[in-house]
């Protein structure tokens, strides 16, 4: 019953989705005024049904019922409750459903609490969601129905992938689904906006908060997935340039751009196109990644559901809305007039700069993750690995770094070079002093790169930090702490990444139980190999001791484990977290004279990474609370005085 | 200019819409298939894998009637998942002989009692030496060889239950 219960949800909310769309074309268009007053409703509606779906679909996997296909394909009764429950989204179908479930919740949110935009505006966007989701919808229906029946049932399932036996898929992937389904929001704003003509100032503002939200939610995906990456798969790395994570980080680099131009339009109503433009971006960014990645036409080590049909179901939709958009961008921004210009010296310019070096970077990745697909249409194989990108983008990444820096340092409309210049000689030298320290410590044994990152990073700390100088910070309001914080968490990121690739010591040993082995100031001691047990999946466990000079000693667990279904072996690193780095030990294979093989790293600041990653969350959200709660004081003022 | 321009991203997406099509149009060509398919096999003679078969040279495979060579190992779960179909080709009369690759007798017997015994013989081939000589990249393949001989199909993965008709079809067209 429950399984009946979310396929009817489904399908009555995607048949609300075809109502919204016509109560909109036929209220604006047709003039028909009283039509619009039932699209809140009718929007709302249909978010909840998508969620009524969604807990159908949960409730299932936590019940294991194996009537049902997907249960069946992806999960065991023997799972812990938490990897059921997460399973739900941990594959294909289910991550689907949770696409359209956030889609839909993301328009009833619109149509809830959106005020700020002119009605016409308001209406149109919501037609464009209701009609994105529609397609969404008919995809699940037609070709991924979550909640297909097997019959006879089998006796148990088949078990979920032991990689995905984590406690960060119960976190990753529905953060960074809020993300890229929240940006299609931007798109509707963009596509109603267009289709009324209304891109200005007022338009902009009431885009933002949605945009920031959206690239909130992004951020902190990114940032876990690439966490969850970096101990799960036991190679010390935190990014692969890997197709699915560049699918994630292409629609976060047209957000990024998207949320600085939605400032720009929305303060000195300049750069109306382009801000149009990169709405449309964005979300089109979200939908070309799940394509890349549901299709199957590239490798990647996260293949699941790799199916060409549902790939040309995926590519017709990208025709659709895509093509659409663009098409209706060409026909429709020609008649937007360009906003108010600025000088070459301000703050509008060092924007534009950081858009564009964005959207080189997103380029450039784009190009690189596509660069296979296009030499195989020539008959040539090739993969585009990590140095390629890390030597392409790298560089670009550091000059808009310090654009970063330059651009809160700088005044709106017009400002003098010589006084932003003046403004950043503090950074400046900091810069000189870091490498000044770096060379005279490790030079010989440090990339350029890293190098040059290092040096950023500790120019730019300082920098992000300028726009507090001399204010009083009380009265700062909270969203310009939220851009400090923000930026200042790129610094801490960059730091950490140019630290892990400039210091990291690996060290790779055959021992046996009762060895030492010293590494990079640690000592460590392997006391003995034991096997245990978990709820499903057996391993071998090495007890060890790490002592850092002197220091009290302390027990870590590197485990190799095996999951019996399906049957799989994963690593699982230990982790010993310090305020100046991590210690990363992987236990590998027996060797046959009864050793085993240790990778240890020590890895100095790793950790500053995601702690920047959270920090650029963080500031993204303060800011969106200082905007919304400087709305809601002015609306609260505005009743008192009336 | 500015005209142009707007309509750039539309063509810029209609590129990528292309390239994109063309590739779900390709024809998927992951598995990488053997070069030897129609040559003879190469020469080889290697010692016996299990206490109870004898071992297994090229020639013993050119003996008049098709038969099928099953590459497999006692360490390869597919492999497993495969026996009960080779056992039913077995029982419908099919000649099966096959290489154990990388693996130890003790491991090759217990694997055999434990998931039944279709061989006729079985060589050991601890360093996959003749299996790349085959062309083969990997646990389960199953060529199928001809009176002569001759590699005359070449069946990569495990066997499934639809894959049974197609392997006897391929037998006797290779008679």
């Amino acid at each position: 019953m429950i399984a009946e219960a979310g396929l009817a949800a489904l399908w009555l909310a995607a048949a609300l989705a075809l109502l919204q769309l016509a109560l909109v074309a036929f209220g604006l268009v047709g003039r028909k005024g009283e039509l619009l007053g039932a699209v809140r409703p009718v929007a709302v509606s249909q978010g909840l049904l998508t969620l009524l779906a969604f807990v159908m679909l949960v409730l299932l996997f936590l019940r294991s019922d194996m009537s049902v296909m997907l249960v069946v394909t992806n999960s065991h009764s023997m799972k812990p409750w938490l990897y059921k429950f997460a399973g739900t989204w941990g594959n294909h179908e289910g991550s689907m459903l949770l696409w359209v479930t956030v889609m839909g919740l993301a328009g009833s949110a619109v149509a809830l609490f959106e005020r700020a935009l002119r009605r016409d505006t308001h209406m149109a966007t919501l037609g464009a969601q209701a009609a994105i989701s529609l397609g969404f919808y008919a995809f699940l229906l037609f070709s991924s129905n979550p909640f297909a029946r097997i019959d006879p049932p089998p006796p148990d399932g088949q078990g979920l992938n032991p990689l995905l036996q984590d406690p960060g898929l119960a976190f990753h992937p529905p953060t960074l689904y809020l993300g890229y389904v929240g940006l299609s929001v931007a798109f509707s704003f963009a596509v109603g906006a267009l289709l009324t003509r209304q891109v200005d100032a007022g338009f902009a503002r009431a885009m933002r908060p949605w945009v920031l939200a959206a690239w909130v939610m992004l951020t902190l995906g990114i940032t876990a997935g690439s966490y969850w990456a970096y101990y799960e798969l036991g190679w010390g790395g935190w990014w692969f340039w890997d197709p699915v994570e560049n699918a994630s980080l292409m629609p976060w680099l047209a957000a990024t751009a998207l949320l600085h131009s939605v400032t720009v339009l929305a303060t000195r109503d300049a750069l109306r196109a382009w801000t149009v433009m990169l709405a449309v971006i964005a979300f089109s960014m979200s939908m070309v990644g799940t394509f890349l990645v549901r299709s199957g036409i590239l490798t990647s080590v996260h293949a699941f559901a790799v199916d060409p049909e549902r790939g040309t179901f995926i590519l017709g939709l990208l025709a659709i809305y895509i093509g659409g958009a663009f098409a209706l961008f060409g026909w429709r921004v020609g008649a937007v007039r360009e906003g108010a210009p600025f000088e070459l010296v301000s703050r509008e310019t060092m924007l534009v700069v950081n858009n564009l070096l964005l959207s080189v970077i997103l380029g450039l990745v784009l190009i690189g993750t596509l660069y296979p697909l296009m030499t195989e249409a020539f008959g040539h194989k090739v993969s585009v690995g990590a140095p390629y990108f890390d030597r392409i983008a790298g560089p670009i990444a550091l000059v808009l770094m310090i654009a970063m820096m330059a651009g809160p340092l700088t005044r709106w409309r017009r400002d003098r070079f010589a006084v932003v210049a003046g403004r950043m000689m503090v950074p400046a030298i900091l810069a000189l002093v870091v490498l000044a320290l770096v060379v005279a410590l490790a030079w010989g044994r440090i990339g350029i790169l890293p190098l040059a990152g290092l040096v950023v990073a500790g120019a730019v700390a300082v920098g992000s930090v300028g726009p507090l100088w001399k204010r009083n910070l009380r009265r700062t309001p909270l969203f310009t702490w939220g851009m400090v914080i923000a930026h200042l968490g790129c610094a801490v990121s960059l730091g950490g990444m140019a630290s892990d690739s400039a210091f990291t010591v690996e060290k790779l040993v055959a021992a046996r139980p009762g060895d030492r082995i010293e590494t990079a100031g640690w000592a460590l001691h392997f006391d003995k190999i034991m096997p245990i047990a978990g709820d499903n999946w057996t391993a071998l466990q090495a007890d060890m001791t790490a002592r850092r000079s002197g220091g009290t000693a302390i027990a870590i667990h590197p485990q190799s484990r095996f999951f019996a279904s399906p049957p799989t072996t994963t690593t699982e690193a230990a982790l010993l977290t310090r305020w100046n780095g991590q210690l990363y030990v992987v236990l590998g294979q027996e060797t046959d004279d009864g050793r085993w093989q240790v990778r240890i790293w020590w890895k100095p600041f790793v950790t500053f990474i995601w702690l920047g990653g959270i920090m650029i969350a963080l500031g993204g959200a303060l800011a969106l609370l200082g905007r919304e709660r400087r709305g809601w004081l002015l609306k609260w003022r505005v009743r008192a005085v009336a | 200019m500015r005209k142009m321009l707007i309509w750039l991203p539309l063509v810029l997406f209609l590129g990528f819409f292309g390239l994109f099509a063309s590739g779900l149009l390709k024809p998927d060509d992951r598995l990488i298939t053997s070069k030897m398919v129609g040559k003879p096999l190469p020469a080889f003679a290697l010692p016996a894998a299990s206490s109870d078969r004898p071992a297994l040279t090229s020639a013993d495979l050119a003996t008049g009637t098709p038969r099928l060579l099953n590459i497999f190992a006692s360490w390869c779960v597919p492999c497993a998942a495969e026996a009960p179909q080779l056992m039913a080709l077995r029982q419908a009369g099919v000649e099966i002989d096959a290489i154990a690759i990388r693996d130890a007798r003790a491991d090759v017997d217990r694997f055999l009692a434990r998931y039944g015994n279709p061989y006729a013989r079985i060589g050991l081939d601890a360093r996959s030496a003749v299996q790349i000589a085959l062309g083969s990249s990997g646990v389960p393949e199953t060529f199928v060889i001809d009176g002569k001989g001759r590699i005359a199909y070449q069946h990569i993965g495990d066997i499934r239950a639809d894959d049974v008709p197609i392997i006897l079809d391929r037998l006797k067209s290779a008679q």
